[in-house]
């Protein structure tokens, strides 16, 4: 193990999935002579040339388009939108014709493609430039999607959606390209399944449910709680759909309290599903009602001061904690 | 290249096939053996059977929600276009798809898009794999009138245009997107001239003229398979019906209709090839009898074939497995 970037993880993740196989190629604004709006694709093209490492024009529903063309006839795309802001464009492309094909065609048409690319709110970029948009995507069958939060898992699971069958988007946290962590080396093929939850934080008296950008939150609020002697565990969901809920049930099990702390939008969003269903599921084991930690329901604001308060926060997240802890 | 009289005699056949499958499905539709929408095709026929004739089975093709004349060209069987409506799962789309999306891999044809213009990047990606893979496989991309003032159609021109891409762009233009002329809908006087903003060759032909549809695209696909590029071509044709079955059409004359009626591309062809003593009166009988058999029997087939069972409905959300 050694200790790499996120933005390092996944540069290892294409680099090492475009050496194995000739029929993936990485495409989108400004991959591969800028190397990347956000520096994930740093060298892909003087390594593997244009034909692999492709810049298109801001065309976003075109070459989403075009991915799912190729796909259609059997490559393997990756499409980088430079925000999953701007894939709304293109959604279209990704909700019609990348998730309804294999449907429409009766089993014909799978589309192995990978759209991935920063994902979520991050700083003072105004309502245009920070949606969360994994509740919409997880909205529709025929989509998995997984939101990282570690260089280990945004490696491990970027791999594993770029040799998937099916569409799969990798929600890359936007905040988080410059964190740090451990890392397996190279020479070992580091595939993280879609569908697995991983228990981050060991505890007993609550489980936080998180993912992306709300994973090290978790983690800081989880330390803070500890010097108040309530021991938390917390539990990244890591892929959204397929949802692990095996892995959150075992936990609400231990702890019976729940704060689910997301990045997206209250109405509809992710932890709405994910409270339905622990509630509909195991109703007995709850001592408190689920609450959940989310954004503001209002478009994101540019001034800092109201961003800070529409996102969810330390402060929030403790609140809730303990109000479920009824500590 | 001019291809062997007992070609045209066969694109004769393939047209009438086309004719008298939309019919029976018009009858079917109507009486209810059909749901959701369904749209024909008749009238245009020469458009695609010119395409079919001028191109190789392997060759890519894909087209719009009117589409079933585009699925029989390539091979697939009446039987299954059939059962497709019925939704059956003997249907080229396992029953899944409907008359808006009819798929069949083996025969090369990429879809029944319902969505209009959405379909065109699609086409844009499949010629990006051809290229990719160093196949001379050139992709036709079909669509209406309607779909030249969308967004992805604009995109994926530009696209095609700039990464030198081996497609053929084919607007079929039959004058009315549903219920809105071109006149209504377009600034252009001329939808051709929406290529020439890409720097994309292209050309008008008369889509009801089978010789001319075909001999052009030959010449546009020879010239794509030496050198990947992008083409477009404008097709000047009509629909006999409405826009769906439920469009009596009210926003067009009878005489304009009569007027395309009178230069229908089977009748044309028909006199063509016999006035050059290619083709009798009792050949052609002969044929349209087949194809009016061959419709009928597609709908006993369907009638026939067994629902998609409900145990496979989560069976076509994800198909398992990664690359090895």
């Amino acid at each position: 193990m050694r200790e790499i970037t996120y933005r390092q993880a996944l540069n290892e993740a294409l680099a090492e999935e475009l050496e194995r196989d000739p029929d993936v190629f990485l495409m989108g604004e400004e991959v591969a002579e800028y190397n990347g709006a956000y520096k994930v694709s740093q060298g892909l093209l003087d390594r593997f040339g244009p034909k692999r490492i492709i810049d298109t024009p801001i065309s976003e529903n075109g070459f989403a388009g075009m991915g799912i063309g190729a796909a259609m006839v059997g490559l393997r795309p990756i499409v980088e939108f430079m925000t999953f802001s701007f894939s709304l464009v293109a959604f279209d492309q990704v909700v019609n014709n990348a998730t309804n094909m294999l449907t429409m065609s009766g089993g014909q048409f799978n589309i192995p493609i990978t759209f991935r690319g920063p994902n979520g709110p991050a700083h003072q970029l105004g309502a245009t430039h920070s949606h969360a948009t994994e509740c919409l995507y997880a909205n529709f069958p025929g989509l998995k999607v997984c939101t990282p939060a570690t260089p280990r898992d945004a490696k491990g699971l970027l791999k594993t959606a770029i040799r998937d069958n099916n569409p799969v988007l990798v929600l890359e946290a936007e905040l988080l390209y410059s964190s740090k962590g451990m890392v397996e080396p190279p020479d070992e093929d580091l595939l993280i399944p879609l569908g697995e939850a991983e228990v981050k934080r060991e505890g007993s008296d609550v489980t936080i449910i998180c993912y992306a950008q709300t994973v090290p939150l978790a983690l800081n609020a989880a330390a803070q709680l500890e010097d108040e002697d309530i021991s938390a565990e917390v539990i990244d969901l890591r892929s959204i759909k397929p949802l692990d809920e095996e892995a959150i049930y075992k936990s609400i099990a231990k702890t019976h309290r729940v704060v689910i702390v997301e990045q997206d939008r209250p109405f509809c969003g992710v932890g709405a599903e994910v409270c339905y269903r622990i509630q509909k599921n195991i109703f007995d084991e709850l001592d408190a009602p689920v609450l959940r930690v989310s954004q503001e329901d209002v478009p994101m604001p540019y001034n800092e001061r109201l961003e800070k308060a529409v996102l969810p926060n330390n402060d929030k997240l403790i609140a809730a904690v303990k109000k479920v802890c009824y500590a | 290249m001019q291809l062997a009289e007992r070609d045209e005699v066969e694109m004769l056949s393939l047209m009438l096939l086309v004719r008298r499958f939309e019919e029976r499905a018009s009858q079917q539709y109507q009486a209810q053996k059909i749901g959701g929408f369904c749209h024909l095709y008749i009238g245009q026929e020469a458009v695609v059977v010119g395409a079919a004739a001028a191109t190789r089975h392997d060759d890519y093709f894909i087209t719009a929600y009117r589409d079933h004349a585009h699925a029989l060209v390539k091979g697939t069987s009446p039987d299954a276009c059939m059962a497709e409506l019925f939704g059956k799962e003997t249907g080229c789309s396992g029953g899944l798809g409907g008359s808006m999306h009819y798929f069949d891999r083996k025969n090369h044809m990429y879809g029944g898009h319902a969505i209009v213009g959405a379909h065109v990047p699609l086409a844009v990606g499949m010629a990006f794999a051809s290229k990719y893979r160093g196949e001379d496989r050139v992709t036709l991309c079909f669509f209406g009138d309607g779909a030249i003032n969308q967004g992805a159609f604009h995109e994926a021109l530009n696209l095609a245009a700039l990464f030198k891409l081996p497609v053929l762009f084919i607007c079929e233009n039959n004058l009315f997107a549903m219920g809105t002329s071109v006149k209504r809908s377009t600034s252009l006087k001329q939808i051709v001239d929406r290529a020439e903003g890409y720097d994309i060759p292209a050309d008008i032909v008369d889509g009801m003229n089978f010789r001319e549809v075909r001999d052009k695209i030959s010449e546009i696909v020879g010239s794509i398979r030496k050198e990947p590029h992008a083409a477009f071509i404008e097709a000047r044709t009509y629909r006999y019906r409405g826009h769906s079955m439920s469009d009596p059409a009210s926003y067009r004359t009878k005489d304009e209709l009569e007027k395309y009626r009178m230069d229908d591309p089977i009748i044309r062809l028909r006199a063509q090839l016999t006035r050059e003593g290619k083709l009798t009166n009792e050949q052609f009988d002969k044929m349209d009898r087949e194809a009016k058999d061959a419709a009928m029997a597609s709908v006993k087939f369907a009638e026939q074939s067994p629902e998609p069972p409900l145990e496979k409905l989560y069976d076509y959300t994800f198909v398992d497995g990664a690359s090895a």
